[in-house]
């Protein structure tokens, strides 16, 4: 398989804490991967590091065979990065479907209102339409920030804790018509994710960070059944003998 | 379709009101036409979130050109002066723009005040140019075409009118496309915006441009309807007048700033007309209840209006 990301030797600290200790990582193109962790163990740090938003200290980020460090965001976006965030970035005054008409418009899509319509049903989002995406609730914002993200020249989406403030019984429904969305987009997701119920139903593969570090890496049952993850990100007690 | 016809209907009566209304009302209008031009460029920076306290610098950076022109190399030609008007705004926008761009909220407000003030000091200070008395203009011709006397003024007021209308137009055009939406956008949240693949920097940078530009040429069209200039056109006090326009029309529509500014112009002769010495408080009262009671601008009460029809 050809990686569509591949992280070479990242290293990045604020001050004392190192939120990156030397992290290599490969992404393989149409995969679902998880990037779980407790907080502060560098997963969105490792997100801001692939989009431009921070530059690592030392290390390459290769992506489509080009090293993408020192661009900015804007750059990184238009070769192909979206991403979502933890707390959803949308246009507050104007109405669902401005948000995306203007997302498809800069992405530049042939005709951007059939694409937001395209978009709109994707997402589930039609009766929102015309809703004001500042009086949305949050589980549609969250819905309305990956929609945005995921235009039509996404390659690689980046998911910063998609269900985070969203209600439990919300999270599935969610994640169901975000994966959906991105599988029929072809993409390749990343997603930063706490609930490990989340993360065993839709990652194929998962990453588990601690102290700016990746202590287990694989198929979700082997990392979330490891003793390393169990203890640093679970947060399960486990028999010393064990560990 | 609609909006043609609406700058068809404005410019027919525009042109009457050219040709048919006494000297004093041709004077009045062309100062409201002007002021009019300069706040349709501060709406359109303003659809990106900011508002510029300095648009008199371009104000009176279009009179000055204006009036070089005829003062320095003679030039009498109406139009020359209201394009190179434009283009000196444009210009000077350019450069600018390159520094402000990158300012936001109260810090774009006040650089863009602070830079206008600048050209207030300079003007005052260079007796080449007239110091605080500044120095006449006169224009005889309009594309070469000379007019007998009285009649020139209604001429440039006609020609002022047809060049608002298509400006008018055309950001009309502009802002009810993709850029205007984007403009929102990057006064809504610019980290999304750049998130997208956008530059901010850039939207700011070109709606500062054509702000420029049409405060210029509004500066030149104020030369030409007084006949004079003066350092007065870059003071702050002028800045606010503009901004006072804004937000007496609103700024969701671009018929909106022509209108606030034929009632700022209206409001002000009959307030120094018949309380010569609190004209400025009537203004002020009238500022107050805009903001108390339609905040949203006077154009608000069209489009109620519009709506309940």
């Amino acid at each position: 398989m050809n990686a569509v990301l591949t992280a070479e030797g990242l290293k990045k600290s604020f001050g004392a804490v190192t939120a990156a200790a030397n992290i290599s990582l490969a992404f393989d193109a149409n995969t679902v991967v998880s990037l779980i962790g407790a907080n502060g163990a560098g997963k969105t740090t490792f997100l801001n590091m692939v989009t431009g938003y921070l530059k690592p200290d030392s290390g390459r980020i290769m992506f489509d065979r080009r090293n993408i460090v020192g661009l900015s965001p804007r750059q990184i976006t238009k070769l192909g990065v979206s991403r979502s965030f933890q707390v959803p970035q949308l246009f507050q005054t104007l109405n669902v479907r401005d948000n995306l008409l203007i997302a498809e418009s800069i992405a530049g899509a042939k005709d951007p209102q059939a694409a937001t319509d395209a978009a709109l049903a994707r997402f589930a989002l039609e009766p929102y339409g015309h809703q004001q995406a500042g009086l949305l609730p949050e589980g549609i914002r969250k819905l309305l920030d990956v929609a945005m993200a995921l235009s039509s020249r996404s390659k690689l989406l980046l998911l910063d804790e998609p269900t985070s403030s969203v209600s439990a019984d919300e999270k599935f429904a969610i994640m169901d018509v975000v994966m959906g969305a991105a599988r029929a987009a072809g993409v390749t997701v990343i997603f930063v994710e706490h609930d490990m119920d989340i993360v065993a139903r839709f990652a194929g593969r998962v990453v588990a960070f601690y102290d700016g570090g990746i202590i287990a890496d694989g198929t979700p049952d082997t990392v979330l059944r490891a003793d390393s993850v169990r203890r640093y990100v679970i947060g399960d007690e486990v028999p010393h003998a064990a560990a | 379709m609609k909006a043609l016809a609406a700058a068809a209907v404005a410019l027919a009566l525009l042109i009457a009101l050219a040709l048919l209304a006494p000297q004093w009302l041709v004077f009045m209008a062309m100062l409201a036409l002007a002021k009019g031009v300069v706040v349709l460029g501060l709406v359109v920076l303003m659809r990106t979130g900011l508002v510029s306290f300095g648009q008199g610098l371009y104000f009176g950076i279009g009179a000055y050109a204006a009036a070089l022109l005829s003062h320095q190399w003679h030039i009498a030609d109406a139009a020359v002066m209201l394009l190179a008007a434009a283009a000196a705004g444009g210009l000077i926008a350019a450069l600018l723009g390159l520094l402000l761009a990158r300012y936001r909220d109260i810090f774009f407000a006040m650089l863009s005040l602070a830079l206008s003030m600048i050209l207030y000091g300079l003007l005052v200070k260079s007796a080449a140019l007239g110091s605080t008395d500044g120095f006449n203009l006169h224009a005889r011709t309009f594309f070469g075409m000379a007019f007998a006397s009285g009649m020139e003024r209604r001429v440039f007021l006609i020609a002022g009118s047809a060049c608002a209308v298509v400006a008018a137009l055309m950001v009309h055009r502009l802002l009810g496309r993709h850029w205007g939406r984007l403009a929102s956008a990057v006064r809504d949240n610019e980290l999304r915006v750049s998130y997208l693949g956008a530059s901010p920097y850039r939207v700011v940078y070109v709606n500062y441009l054509i702000a420029g530009a049409l405060a210029g040429f509004g500066g030149a069209l104020a030369a030409l309807a007084v006949g004079h200039v003066d350092p007065e056109t870059t003071y702050w006090t002028t800045s606010g007048e503009f901004v006072f326009i804004a937000i007496l029309g609103g700024t969701q529509s671009i018929i909106a700033p022509f209108v606030a500014a034929a009632i700022f112009e209206a409001l002000r002769t009959i307030a120094s007309q018949y309380a010569p010495n609190v004209w400025q408080m009537s203004l002020g009262l009238a500022m107050l209840a805009i903001i108390m009671f339609q905040p949203a601008g006077l154009w608000s009460l069209a489009e109620r209006w519009r709506r309940s029809a």
